[in-house]
């Protein structure tokens, strides 16, 4: 059986033990041409995608097309399910039908209540009962512990987006596991693990036991559900269509499970060309063919959908899952990762239109083959649907097997996993400062132990000092409340299937993260550098008048980029001075997605000069319209903010330029993008999502969506379809800086 | 040279991809002589109203966008207003990008105070903005003398600095193939001439006029038609055009 699958392929440790990095390493062929072996899509796939779409369409006008409320969440708990039988080259359906969705209780059974109730459907009784009266679920297990203050801080938003009643997310199985070795090789691995932990049972030891017994169930289950397909998956896959679809399998299995937050892909496309590459050599199929399963592959990862509230479509509009799949990056011993099949994945954006999923994530290094950057820009200009994240700086600490959770999270996959942590407020943190821990929305004391600023003007020392102080307050609060989540989440939603696909011995690593950064960074630098009076309503702040002019951050200016770094430093530091549960390593991230719009909603007037209730800017983005000394002074603001050490989560910033600012053709903005990006890069920055639009288009958009069904843009770590925004989360998206010719 | 010296300025694009090659930031310094009736920046014509900035502040600006320049082969933009103007600190700001491995490139109509050897000995690229073709056309289109240009011209001829020629096409004014042909003559008594670059007129800074309280002589204009420029651009043939 390994004989036949593993034909051709190079050896190594990998036919020994899980080792996918060394497979890729020792089989994968570098290409540095350029696009033009592409191909358009095959009519199999014109006619499955044109079927997706209608499906996609009605789904659109229903809010959801189906709800599977028979069943509830797990690897095989549903009966296959197809699209179109006949032009579909890859199989596999979350449940019995498309975009028909899964009841996951686990992470909180009031979570899927609401959400079932608000699109008009019900549990029946005895699955209502069962999941409220017998079985505790991880949202239950959470309030159990939680301390008063931890809800005080978490009511009042502090810190938020807590992942305390839904799924955590962000974990990548390495799912290429699955085709390289088949599921029975992985299983008697697991055993032997299981087997050499023995010895004194602490609570440790007893917890891992459990888990690799889940782990191996969940493997004996994902067998169980290919074969549901008629498939079997037991053993390596030997051809580059199987690879794909055994892939396929294993991280279906995961979203059969979970309903996470961030359901990544990881990083597959330099290892399914590899089998690709095998089929091509042998003339076992065309070039149509391959860039077919790829397409198929791209269109089943577009259907993926799971239940949530509406409170949550509000936070993250369009139903994002961020499938993310990190594309191309350098491997360590210099030559590049990306192949054929890295522009075959970028391809299916022209084959099927551009969409948000897959969350299509460049690795970008300076010395990625100057064809693919150039193809990347191409790609960029007309779809609007990359990010890219600095796989220079990223490959010092993760290696080069690393991959993306989520929008700008790194993991080694298969190796590490994520404990996610949501965000503190840090323009509400700031405002705590000043009101002596009293929320200025709630009116109620939240944090103990800061004192009231009650000068008239304020003093930047002292606004500072009370400020890290509540740092310090938050960052215990927040890594112990962490602890708790994660602890519980282990417990009673442990992702056996995701975690089946990780080594036994995983490094652990706990994501902090903050919202708000531009809002604090300016509010300060108004209070150092201006004259700041507050005016006051029962010693609460509801507003500053600011006298004179200040430095603000995205303008290249380092009196004020300065304090966003400092901030950055000390809550990173003060973070670091709590243990973690598991002992997990801290890293931080600077990240809002669209949720930047909510948390702006909940904040009361700030120093420097923005309003209550108006939107924050997104991620480490500088407020919008504030970055007035042109786009590559505000890129290099951003540059500033230290990845290494402090931010390890992630840096994320949202750079939108109108077509004619990069240039009179697409040929010289190509090359201008990637002079951008290598610029940007170069200085340490680690994330960019790219826009080329007008804001008119749109504005037109706006009133006139049924012109454009398939308008992506990027948001803040992730792509969405801009008809799938509310109206306040569109206008937010316009009112952001535009990067244009003058 | 002494970095206290104070230039006045407008502003600073630190990203301007259509001013030059590559990737530059362009400084645009406060203060014109001409009054075109078509500018659209006439919130830099005023003197003295711009920001103060010293030669020192200006250029730690500018360097930080290195890495953008070299990865690009871009640069530093001159532009304005008329960068010629402030002869002095535009000298030893150039001087000082040279200094630090910058490309610097001159957005000029060459109507300056002089000095202008030492200027163009550290400007890489000049794009030279002619107006109209002949000494009436000056006075109605910028109220400028033709004869500046031409001794600028002269001035040009002795350095060997590549130049890129730029003309605003307005309709009605500027849009006729003898006016085009007449340009062509002008551009071949310039030597090293890389690229000519028809502008088509635009609306677009028009509302700065409102704001400015002043009078906007070409109200009504439509924009120029940019397939009728494309037209235009083909017909300029460079004599003398060298590589």
């Amino acid at each position: 059986m390994f004989e036949k699958a593993w034909h051709g392929f190079k050896k190594g440790n990998w036919n020994r033990n899980v080792d996918v990095r060394d497979f890729i390493q020792k089989n994968y062929t570098p290409y540095t041409g350029d696009e033009n072996f592409l191909v358009g899509p095959t009519e199999k796939t014109k006619a499955l995608w044109s079927k997706c779409t209608e499906l996609i369409k009605e789904e659109l006008e229903k809010e959801v097309l189906d709800i599977d409320i028979e069943n509830i969440s797990g690897i095989d708990n549903f009966s296959a399910g197809y699209i179109d039988r006949e032009n579909e080259i890859i199989v596999g359906l979350q449940t019995d039908a498309p975009l028909k969705r899964i009841v996951n209780p686990f992470g909180g059974i009031r979570m899927v209540q609401s959400a079932l109730k608000s699109y008009g459907y019900k549990l029946d009784s005895v699955k209502e009962e069962l999941f409220t009266k017998y079985v505790k679920t991880h949202n239950q297990g959470v309030f159990d512990v939680y301390t008063e203050e931890m809800r005080k801080v978490r009511s009042a938003g502090l810190i938020t987006g807590l992942p305390d009643s839904y799924g955590r997310g962000r974990i990548i199985g390495d799912y290429r596991r699955v085709p390289l070795y088949g599921v029975d090789f992985l299983i008697e691995k697991k055993k032997e693990d299981f087997k050499n932990l023995d010895g004194f049972m602490s609570e440790e030891n007893i917890k891992k036991r459990e888990e690799i017994s889940e782990q191996i169930k969940a493997l004996y289950q994902i067998k169980n559900m290919a074969l549901e397909y008629g498939i079997d998956i037991s053993y390596p896959a030997k051809t580059g269509k199987e690879a794909v679809q055994y892939l396929y399998f294993a991280y279906l299995a995961a979203i059969k499970e979970n309903n996470g937050a961030a359901m990544s892909l990881g990083r597959t496309s330099t290892f399914i060309d590899i089998y690709i590459n095998r089929d091509l050599e042998l003339g076992y199929i065309t070039e149509s063919e391959a860039q077919e399963i790829v397409d198929q592959f791209i269109i089943k990862l577009r259907m993926v959908r799971h239940l949530r509230t509406p409170e949550y479509n509000e936070l993250f509009a369009g139903d994002p899952n961020w499938i993310t799949e990190s594309i191309g990056g350098m491997g360590i011993d210099g030559r590049t990762l990306v192949t054929k099949t890295s522009y075959r994945f970028l391809n299916a954006l022209n084959n099927l239109g551009p969409a948000p999923e897959p969350n299509m994530t460049i690795l970008w290094s300076k010395d990625l083959p100057e064809n693919f950057k150039k193809y990347c820009a191409k790609m960029s200009i007309v779809s609007d649907a990359l990010q890219y994240e600095n796989d220079d700086l990223m490959r010092k600490t993760y290696g080069d097997d690393y991959a993306i959770a989520c929008c700008v999270s790194a993991m080694k996959v298969g190796k590490e996993m994520q404990f996610f942590g949501a965000r503190c407020n840090l323009a509400k943190a700031l405002l705590y400062a000043i009101n002596g821990g009293v929320d200025e929305i709630k009116k109620v004391k939240v944090l103990d132990g800061i004192d009231r600023i009650d000068d008239e003007i304020l003093d930047y020392e002292k606004v500072k000092n009370s400020f890290y102080k509540v740092l310090e307050e938050v960052a215990k609060l927040y890594v112990n409340t962490m602890n708790v989540i994660h602890y519980m989440h282990d417990k009673y939603a442990y992702e056996r299937s995701q975690m089946a696909l990780h080594d036994t011995d995983v490094k652990r690593i706990m994501a902090f993260g903050v919202a708000g950064l531009s809002v604090a960074v300016d509010s300060l630098s108004a209070i150092k550098y201006a004259k700041v009076k507050v005016k006051r309503e029962d010693n609460i702040s509801v507003d500053f008048q600011v006298e004179g002019d200040f430095p603000k951050y995205g303008n290249d200016i380092d009196a004020v980029d300065n304090i966003a770094v400092e901030i950055l430093e000390k809550f990173s530091s003060e973070l670091k001075k709590h243990r973690t549960y598991r002992n997990a390593r801290h890293t931080l991230s600077v990240l809002t997605i669209t949720s930047n719009i909510v948390y702006g909603k909940k904040t009361g007037t700030t120093p420097d000069g923005r309003k209550a209730g108006e939107a924050f800017a997104p991620g480490a983005n500088p407020m919008h319209g504030r970055d007035i000394n042109g786009a590559l002074a505000s890129l290099n603001s951003v540059a500033k903010l230290p990845y290494e050490d402090v931010c390890e989560d992630g840096i994320s910033n949202t750079f939108s330029v109108v077509p004619q600012a990069l240039g009179n053709d697409i040929e010289i903005r190509k090359d201008n993008l990637v002079s951008i990006l290598d610029g940007y890069f170069i200085q340490n920055a680690h994330h960019l999502n790219v826009n080329v639009l007008n804001k008119d288009l749109l504005e037109d958009a706006m009133n006139h969506p049924e012109k454009y069904p398939s308008l992506t843009i990027r948001v803040s770590g992730y792509a969405v379809n801009f008809n799938r925004l509310n109206r306040e989360q569109q206008l937010e998206i316009i009112k952001r800086t535009f990067h244009r010719a003058r | 040279m002494d970095k206290k010296i104070i230039g006045q300025i407008h502003s600073i694009e630190s990203m301007g991809l259509n001013d030059g090659p590559g990737i530059r930031t362009v400084v645009f310094f406060q203060g014109c002589r001409l009054r075109c009736i078509y500018c659209h920046n006439p919130d830099t014509i005023p003197f003295n109203k711009g920001m103060e900035i010293t030669l020192e502040q200006l250029i730690n600006k500018i360097i930080r966008f290195k890495p953008y320049f070299e990865t690009s082969n871009g640069g530093v933009t001159c532009s304005g207003g008329e960068p010629l103007l402030q002869a002095e600190f535009l000298i030893e700001f150039l001087k000082l990008c040279k200094k630090n491995h910058i490309h610097t490139t001159l957005d000029t109509t060459g109507f300056g105070v002089g000095r202008y050897d030492e200027i163009l000995k550290y400007t890489d690229l000049v794009l030279l903005d002619i107006k109209h073709v002949n000494h009436r056309g000056y006075r109605h289109i910028c109220n400028g003398d033709f004869r500046e240009l031409e001794i600028f011209i002269e001035e040009l001829n002795r350095f060997h600095i590549d130049i890129w020629v730029r003309h605003v096409v307005v309709p009605g004014l500027t849009d006729n193939e003898e006016h085009i042909k007449k340009l062509n003559e002008i551009i071949n008594t310039i030597d090293n001439v890389k690229k000519v670059e028809l502008l088509p007129y635009h609306t677009l800074g028009v509302h700065k006029y409102k704001s400015m309280n002043m009078e906007y002589k070409l109200a009504g204009i439509k924009d120029m038609d940019r397939e009728i420029v494309r037209r235009l651009e083909k017909k300029v043939i460079i004599d003398n055009y060298s590589k």
